[in-house]
């Protein structure tokens, strides 16, 4: 963990003179795993699109993997999605694709692999999340839970090198919950993937961390590990830890 | 139609001229603008929900992250598709109109089916089938376009999917009688 992959500098966003991002600097560094704290509405979601050129921000750099993301052009920022998997919060499925479709989808995007390729690497994405069988069902016909699970399969289909986590563990019974967890720590420890997770699961913030940020009015009122927050003097941080949680 | 020309024909006792009158107006006017207004209405209200639905469950966000072009992958191959497949249904619905204004002609007029033919084949030129059909490649493109930019910027759940919606079909409809006239004085230059 010692090169910077992602940057974020002095970042600005406001929606409709709600100000959202108010001058967020951050560094995360390769094979760190980043936890994003903060209550509902606090832009975290907003930084990981901010991350990926989704939403543009009013002021501010954002680099990733080197590249300085809101100056690239689109053909290159294409290019430069294919390093970066996401789990969106609503999972995000095609619901006009099946689950094996949703998954092949980025392999057919981003490699030239065989029919057959393909489906043993959609095969084991689905084992991986515990899902076996479902290829052919449509996102309709999908629990909540098992549609965060194939958004998951399909965001490390291409094992990219970060993977950014939208509330991974949110409306998963707990056992799926911290089998999503093992998975986030096991992809690190295997592959090295780098990611952010923005969840207001604190299990999950304490059990997938190296480091954590909390972001309150817009700024981040602090970062570092799950002990050094827990022991933090800032209010809002100890609000935060002690109003949700036991341990 | 049929019944309405043969009614104002009669005044000056040329209900003869019905298939004339009937097949002029339809494949240079009548067909593809009603054509283009029902297939705007159905087809590009369909566009924007479909493409406002993805857009508020953050498919199209998703399609983007997973280094898809939106643009390549909904937006130009449903343009060409307009493009395309409202001719074809324009001139369906040219030849659909011609013999249904034969059959009243028929009933009400007891025209020859020979006669009426002739005289809608007589009167048809070819630059009148390229001034009614061309315009409709136009406006498929207008439809594709004005259902994908709305439903692209759909916002605020279903409540903006309904709004999108909506903004396509008048838009559609509005932009639709608006440039026949611009066409229509375009293909008269031409042809």
């Amino acid at each position: 963990m010692s090169k910077v992959i992602i940057e974020f500098k002095d970042v600005y966003k406001s929606f409709n003179g709600l100000l959202v991002h108010n001058g967020i600097s951050l560094s995360i560094f390769e094979g760190e795993i980043m936890s994003l704290l903060g209550g509902s509405g606090s832009g975290k979601s907003v930084l990981l699109k901010e991350l990926i050129g989704l939403i543009k921000p009013d002021k501010g750099i954002i680099m990733l993997m080197n590249e300085n993301v809101h100056q690239m052009r689109e053909d290159d920022l294409f290019k430069l999605r294919e390093h970066v998997g996401m789990l969106f919060q609503s999972s995000a499925l095609f619901d006009s694709l099946t689950v094996f479709e949703n998954i092949a989808y980025p392999l057919r995007e981003h490699f030239k692999l065989t029919e057959k390729e393909i489906k043993e690497v959609v095969e084991e994405k689905l084992q991986l999340v515990g899902l076996i069988g479902i290829e052919n069902k449509m996102p309709a016909e999908l629990s909540g839970g098992m549609k965060k699970r194939v958004g998951l399969a399909r965001a490390f289909a291409t094992e990219p090198e970060i993977i950014l986590y939208d509330e991974p563990t949110t409306g998963l019974d707990p056992i799926t919950a911290q089998r999503i967890n093992e998975l986030i720590i096991e992809l690190r420890k295997k592959l090295g993937i780098t990611a952010i997770v923005v969840t207001h699961d604190l299990h999950c913030v304490k059990t997938v961390s190296d480091r954590i940020a909390m972001l309150y009015e817009g700024k981040i009122v602090a970062i570092g590990t799950w002990e050094e927050l827990k022991s933090s003097n800032i209010q809002t941080v100890k609000e935060f830890i002690s109003g949700n949680i036991c341990v | 139609m049929a019944l309405q020309t043969i009614y104002g024909l009669s005044w000056y006792g040329a209900e003869m001229y019905v298939g004339s009158v009937v097949s002029l107006s339809l494949v240079r006017e009548l067909g593809p603008v009603l054509t283009s207004i029902m297939v705007g209405a159905r087809v590009g209200s369909g566009i924007a929900a479909e493409i406002g639905s993805m857009q508020v469950t953050e498919q199209i966000d998703a399609m983007r992250a997973l280094g898809a072009s939106p643009i390549k992958k909904l937006v130009t191959p449903k343009i060409l598709a307009g493009m395309i497949t409202l001719p074809l249904l324009t001139i369906t619905a040219d030849i659909i109109g011609i013999f249904g204004g034969m059959i009243i002609a028929i009933f009400e007029l007891e025209i020859d089916r020979v006669f009426y033919l002739n005289s809608v084949l007589t009167t048809i030129k070819i630059s009148d089938l390229i001034s009614g059909t061309g315009k409709t490649v136009f406006f498929g493109f207008l439809i594709a376009v004005i259902g994908c930019y709305f439903g692209l910027r759909t916002s605020g759940g279903t409540k903006g999917v309904g709004h999108s919606t909506t903004m396509t079909v008048v838009t559609v409809s509005i932009l639709i009688l608006i440039s026949d006239f611009f066409l229509t004085k375009l293909f008269l230059i031409l042809f």
